[in-house]
């Protein structure tokens, strides 16, 4: 990006070196030392204390006992339970980000030209931004009501049997799935209008001149033109489905059956959830859920960073 | 006169004549228009009609879609007002048929501690916000501007804390907590947010293209670190810092797992913890979930609407890294 902002080309010689005066005192270090604080604290310290922990028993009351090795890891791995969350926790992901993907895309190339109506249109779509997991929770929760909801009211409306939305293991997950589908859109949109709007008016003319509309102009020229911010909604939408915990906790709780349990949620019942206070067991999902994360941030660096190599 | 006559009166005539000329050309040319038209055969007309459909086409579903994702917006205050023989109804009304009533919010304010969960939203929220932005300017400007020893490498650090999301520490955090005595306290809410990966990557990327020109004039002028930071540094963040600032406060505001952990009572608890408690199961009340979420995104509400242009700037931000 920055070889893009020929603008600084002194704070290029500046940052290439010499400095042009003496500021190598030991003072500017004080102006990082609030944020080192906090992410010793809150970050490092934590993550090491998650290794200790996921090394070690736990008591009924939650306090670190002996160094066991890997023993808890060996209770994950071969809980046939666990097997079933991380199944959960993929087709989660799935069932969020290709949905929200796809559709901000048609709304955000539909959105594109610059208009009263797309404006109107534009903030209507963002809307959703606005509302917290929670508030987007308890609203489709009510819209999910076997009894008096609407969206039962609907399927009867159209013929259909009444849906068990959350209480059925087979509809749980993509309800849930649903539910953050709607309350990620407005983000999506917002980010890839953003990206349209900074595609150069001269390459949308050219393509034209070339012949190309409708569709093909879209399909063939903008989408690419656009593709590292896709790339960029596909890597922080899967972490987000990867941190989702909210929707999950007001609209099922993880069940009927842990349908609807995923990684997080599982760290989340085995620590927390009826006083089960199994941190090291827990600590140890900890560890996978770092582990998958770091996964998917190498993959973002890799083709983000050949996506920079080819332009 | 007669001049005068002689001069205008050919005149409208000529003038007639090469309208008429000019109209019989026309003519002429819509003839081979549609002769050429006709040749083509009907593929133009039906290629024009094919775009004015595909354009009504790609209206109709983007007014359907539109229609789709603001419904929950909607229903959410309608249903609010709307009297119990209405939401509760099945299946349920969509608009208030019987009236509007204010019922559902003055339920729910009696329910939870309503004033005091705004509080304790507002209040952490606003302090988080204000810390990151503070925070992250400072290493910002100790890495760009100040040219810290080693700025790379402690850059490198803190974007790396962005790749340890909050929920994988949460249990020791929870602990670091818990034995401080701090559970259930405003403290618990505030202290693991009080700096960010994300606020500092951004305010970075910011300072990068500031002008540096203005920076080295200010110090040939004798200013301190400090100075230089207060009077030309943060104006020229301005942009940069109402993005974080907006970006921060969303995202704080809306937070869920961990003020779920770290607070018990009702009177410690955030409105978005509190509105979960108005959706008993055994005596559901519609109405009344909607007016607890119409509660808690008013304030989010009304910086989308307000702030879009800051926070696409700060989208746009992280995306085009």
């Amino acid at each position: 990006m920055s070889a893009a902002i020929p603008g600084t080309a002194s704070g290029g010689t500046w940052q290439n070196g010499k400095k042009p005066f003496d500021v190598r005192s030991w003072t500017p270090l004080l102006y990082l030392l609030p944020a080192i604080a906090v992410f010793a604290c809150f970050v490092v310290y934590p993550l090491i204390r998650t290794f200790i922990l996921s090394a070690s028993g736990t008591d009924i009351l939650g306090r670190q006992s002996q160094f066991v090795g890997l023993r808890n890891f060996q209770r994950v791995f071969t809980d046939p339970e666990f097997g079933k969350i991380m199944l959960n926790t993929l087709l989660f992901a799935v069932y969020t980000v290709v949905p929200t993907i796809v559709l901000s895309l048609i709304i955000a190339l539909m959105l594109n030209k610059e208009s009263t109506v797309n404006r109107v249109f534009r903030t209507v779509f963002a809307l959703p931004f606005a509302y917290s997991v929670s508030a987007a929770s308890i609203i489709f929760s009510a819209f999910f009501n076997p009894a008096t909801g609407l969206f039962n009211a609907i399927v009867q409306k159209l013929g259909g049997q009444p849906i068990g939305w959350l209480t059925s293991s087979q509809f749980a997950l993509p309800a849930i799935a649903m539910t953050t589908v709607w309350m990620n859109i407005g983000y999506n949109v917002l980010v890839l209008l953003a990206g349209l709007g900074s595609v150069p008016d001269e390459v949308v003319e050219a393509a034209r001149l070339d012949g190309a509309s409708g569709f093909r102009l879209q399909w063939f020229i903008l989408i690419p033109m656009i593709m590292s911010q896709v790339f960029f909604l596909i890597i922080t939408d899967t972490i987000q489905s990867l941190e989702s915990f909210g929707q999950i906790h007001v609209l099922t709780k993880g069940g009927p059956d842990s349908s609807t349990t995923t990684l997080v949620y599982d760290i989340y019942m085995h620590g927390f959830a009826n006083n089960s206070s199994n941190f090291g067991y827990a600590s140890a999902e900890a560890i996978v859920l770092i582990v998958v994360v770091a996964i998917i941030t190498l993959i973002q660096f890799t083709t983000v960073g050949r996506k920079v190599d080819n332009q | 006169m007669s001049v005068a006559t002689t001069t205008t009166i050919p005149a409208k005539p000529k003038a007639i004549k090469s309208a008429a000329a000019a109209d019989a050309k026309d003519t002429k040319e819509i003839r081979a228009e549609r002769a050429k038209a006709k040749a083509s055969g009907f593929a133009a007309n039906f290629s024009h009609a094919r775009y004015v459909a595909s354009k009504i086409f790609g209206l109709l579903v983007l007014v359907l879609l539109g229609i789709i994702v603001i419904f929950p917006v909607y229903y959410s205050f309608a249903g609010t007002l709307m009297q119990q023989q209405d939401i509760a109804a099945y299946p349920p009304a969509i608009w208030p048929k019987h009236g509007i009533t204010w019922s559902n919010l003055a339920t729910a304010a009696q329910i939870i501690p309503l004033f005091r969960q705004y509080v304790n939203s507002f209040g952490s929220t606003l302090i988080i916000t204000v810390a990151q932005v503070l925070t992250s300017t400072l290493v910002a400007y100790a890495l760009v501007v100040l040219k810290v020893r080693g700025a790379s490498v402690w850059f490198t650090l803190f974007l790396g804390t962005m790749m340890i999301l909050g929920e994988s520490v949460i249990i020791p955090n929870y602990l670091t907590i818990s034995s401080l005595g701090l559970r259930n306290t405003f403290l618990a809410l505030i202290l693991p947010y009080l700096a960010s990966g994300f606020g500092i990557f951004m305010m970075y990327s910011f300072m990068r293209q500031f002008p540096m020109e203005l920076v080295e004039a200010a110090r040939i002028d004798g200013a301190s670190n400090l100075r230089l930071l207060w009077s030309i540094v943060l104006p020229l963040s301005r942009p940069a810092i109402a993005s974080l600032a907006i970006y921060t406060f969303l995202t704080h505001w809306n937070g869920f797992f961990w003020p779920l952990l770290v607070t018990e009572t009702p009177e410690m608890q955030t409105i978005q913890i509190g509105i979960t408690q108005l959706q008993s199961p055994d005596n559901f009340n519609p109405g009344l979930v909607m007016a607890g979420a119409v509660l808690a995104v008013i304030p989010t509400l009304l910086i989308v609407i307000l702030g879009q242009r800051q926070i696409v700037r700060g989208l746009t931000a992280g995306s085009t890294k």
